[in-house]
């Protein structure tokens, strides 16, 4: 039984409300930070902690809030990034809709260490039943004196509003955030400056992801070293994990980093193995929509042959090539049946959707990306779409503003790159593919030993 | 500061991008840019051709940047070490970007009234692919009007945000910017209507496409059969220094004078641009020096000013 941190009191009746929170030993991180710690010490057992942001790109919390400004004159923002959207990613939902106050009791934390009076929760536009709980939670707060002014009579002023976005995928990075919520359109900034230095109407702004700033509490609670035991290496701590596709027990778990990934898969106690009987595990995608997806053998056991960890260094061993990313935690499984190119194209089809248009590779890039991949899957593609497809992903990568380009191409490049045969099926037997109604009437396994045995 | 371009060095104040030290170098080493305008405060980073490779940070820090970065935005470092040309990556790069900016374009030039003017041919000329192997559907929108003097043909657009920041530099308030996202992306002014400023019309000059034309001079003439002639007049709103373009004794169009690499020297108001049509409105000081490689110079008519009045002092024709 892994150690709970963010679920420790989860199912608990009613825990969105104040008074059951509080009864749960709530705020007295809040309580313990303004009254016997300074900031710096705050700062300090984030840092012992180890705790990684757990939005995505796994950077160090401390040290994204060590490279704040001070200007003279400008306030600081910590600004709460609740617009979860990467398909397969869930968590946040969770944690604000059944603990809401554990948010605002890590965000006074942090919001105190690094100095800030005015924070901020962007919550995704779809997320509107989320709002009113959050608005009700922060009400329920200041009433009882967590926020506002002079809090606790530690002299320390903190106010937290909530502000709604309309939906955009993108508005997720923290530079088109910035931009929504200051009232524009959510295309990302140029990076330098980066928003530690230049970033709310041009000041100093955090911005973290829901789950890194709600664990704060927890550290500051139990000291930074005892979250550091929790963990392999430098990825310390716990993370929750949205789990969804072909397995018997979908949902939200909180892991201990360091469990392995066939333990995750098959244990009773998180994903309880695959949803069919007979049906065997195909692929896994990992980290939410936007990391490279891995086969069977490959996310299970390393090139090197060892076990594969949920860990932010064991699941991206082997690079590109062989590995891939812990990402936002949006852990998707395909069994057999699936076909990775509809998959494939369904993820490519969001992209083309959600690029946000403002540089060229991925304004134009995603568009072609999704059309050569429609083609594909309903039967009209030929034999060097294949290898198109990859030459695409290679024009986008890398060259644009914000790492939306990457995140649309590394999922068909890894697609093709493990799940070659079935694209190569897709342009053999176009017939079948163009009558088939995908999940339904055939399952793809039969194609697919049918195709093998073929080549073989 | 130094700042060293594919071997050659330079000193540059602080705060120079590197894209203006190469043109302060010039040459072959210069990136092009499709979306960077001086004229225009807060533009680039769009339109990604102008992307170098930083191989030395700076001499302090001398890492290399792990990814390339748009040069019309990235400021020079002392001992920056810049790769442009010399890099293939580099090259290999622009002729992607390149090939992605064309894929959704119409390829109209034979109709498009920039055709000849076009820094979207220019730069495809230059480092374009040969072919391509997109063969989708392009998008395609409706094509409306920004006022009564301006058209909109948003196929052609290659969405490089000149014109939209341009708009928020001449006018008080937001007229004009992108609506939708992705490759939907559609610029207009709110609900089609006229972008509200006596300056208006320079977002057809800065325009580095033909999504943004005249409809003074729409199917008139092409380009490369007028002369570009330097011309003044005494205007209250702009300094009255234009280009107009003439065939024969005709002025057919005016635009703002042009500068090296696609830019401009200074706004015009649109009195000017699209009012003053006569020969009689403007004193012509002398024919416009146009880049060597530029069609404009193929100077294919015949007919030799009759009635127009060459201030000669000023430049010697």
């Amino acid at each position: 039984m892994g150690r709970k941190i963010i679920l420790k009191h989860d199912g608990t009746p009613n825990l969105k409300d104040y008074e059951v929170y509080r009864k749960l030993g709530g705020y007295r991180a809040v309580e313990k930070a303004l009254k016997i710690m300074s900031p710096a010490d705050v700062m300090e057992q984030v840092k012992i902690s180890g705790l990684r942001g757990r939005g995505g790109a796994g950077f160090p919390t401390a040290l994204k809030w060590s490279f704040l400004a001070h200007p003279e004159g400008k306030p600081i923002y910590l600004l709460c990034n609740a617009d979860e959207s990467e398909p397969g990613t869930f968590k946040d939902r969770y944690l604000m809709q059944y603990n809401p106050h554990f948010l605002i009791d890590g965000m006074i934390c942090s919001a105190y260490a690094i100095g800030a009076h005015t924070s901020y929760i962007y919550v995704r536009g779809e997320y509107k039943f989320i709002i009113r709980i959050l608005e009700k939670a922060i009400q329920e707060a200041y009433a009882n004196g967590w926020l506002g002014k002079n809090i606790l009579g530690s002299g320390y002023d903190l106010d937290i509003y909530v502000h709604s976005g309309a939906g955009a995928y993108i508005c997720g990075e923290e530079t088109a955030l910035i931009e929504s919520l200051e009232g524009k359109k959510g295309h990302p900034r140029m990076k330098p400056p980066f928003p530690a230095i230049a970033g709310l109407y041009g000041c100093p702004t955090v911005v973290n992801n829901v789950e890194s700033l709600a664990v704060v509490s927890w550290i500051i609670q139990n000291g930074g070293e005892e979250y550091a035991k929790i963990g392999v290496g430098r990825s310390t701590g716990t993370k929750l994990i949205s789990a969804s596709g072909n397995i018997k027990n979908p949902g939200v778990y909180e892991i201990e980093l360091g469990l392995s990934v066939n333990e995750f898969l098959y244990s009773d106690e998180y994903c309880g193995g695959m949803q069919f009987q007979g049906r065997d595990l195909k692929a896994v995608v990992a980290g939410g929509s936007s990391v490279p997806v891995l086969p069977k053998n490959l996310i299970l056991k390393t090139v090197a042959g060892e076990d594969r960890l949920m860990t932010y260094e064991s699941l991206s061993e082997g690079g590109f090539e062989t590995g891939t990313m812990l990402g936002s935690g949006g852990f998707i499984v395909y069994d057999e049946a699936q076909c990775m190119v509809r998959n494939t194209w369904n993820f490519s089809r969001f992209y083309h959707d959600e690029s946000c248009g403002q540089c060229s590779p991925c304004r134009e890039g995603t568009g072609w990306l999704e059309k050569v991949l429609y083609r594909l899957e309903h039967g009209e593609g030929n034999e060097r779409d294949i290898d198109q497809l990859v030459a695409i992903t290679k024009k986008i990568e890398g060259n644009t503003i914000c790492p939306f380009g990457d995140a649309a191409s590394w999922p068909v490049a890894s697609a093709v790159r493990h799940f070659r045969h079935e694209f190569e099926y897709h342009v053999k037997y176009r017939e079948k593919v163009k009558n088939r109604k995908h999940f339904e009437t055939e399952p793809m396994r039969l194609f697919m030993s049918e195709f093998l045995k073929v080549e073989a | 500061m130094k700042v060293t371009i594919d071997g050659h060095t330079i000193d540059v104040e602080p705060g120079t991008t590197i894209l203006q030290a190469a043109r302060k170098i010039g040459g072959d080493i210069v990136p092009p840019a499709m979306c960077y305008h001086s004229l225009i405060e807060n533009t680039g980073g769009n339109c990604r051709v102008c992307m170098v490779k930083v191989a030395q940070g700076s001499e302090r820090d001398p890492r290399p940047m792990p990814k390339l970065v748009p040069s019309c935005k990235t400021e020079v470092q002392d001992g920056m070490v810049v790769e442009n040309i010399s890099n293939p990556n580099v090259l290999e790069a622009r002729k992607n970007v390149v090939e992605l900016l064309l894929i959704n374009h119409p390829l109209d030039c034979p109709v498009c009234d920039q055709a000849g003017e076009c820094e979207l041919q220019n730069l495809s000329f230059k480092h374009g692919v040969e072919m391509t192997f997109f063969e989708e559907d392009k998008r395609v929108f409706e094509m409306t009007s920004l006022g009564d003097k301006i058209k909109l043909h948003m196929n052609r657009c290659i969405v490089c945000f000149r014109c939209v920041k341009l708009v928020d530099q001449i006018s008080p308030e937001r007229q004009h910017g992108l609506l939708y996202r992705g490759d939907r992306a559609e610029i207009s002014s709110y609900i089609q209507k006229a972008v509200d400023s006596e300056w208006s019309g320079n977002i057809i000059d800065v325009c580095p496409v033909g999504a943004l034309t005249d409809k003074t001079f729409r199917f008139k003439s092409r380009v490369w059969f007028l002369k570009p002639m330097e011309a003044h007049r005494d205007c209250d709103t702009c300094s009255g220094n234009a280009l107009v373009w003439m065939f024969g004794n005709e002025i057919y169009r005016v635009t703002m004078r042009n500068a090296p690499y696609g830019e401009h020297e200074e706004l015009i108001c649109n009195t000017c641009r699209f009012e003053k049509k006569n020969v009689s409105d403007w004193e012509i000081i002398g024919p416009r020096e146009y880049p060597k490689f530029s069609v404009i110079n193929q100077n294919n008519y015949v007919t030799p000013p009759k009635k127009v009045v060459i201030n000669a002092d000023k430049r010697l024709l």
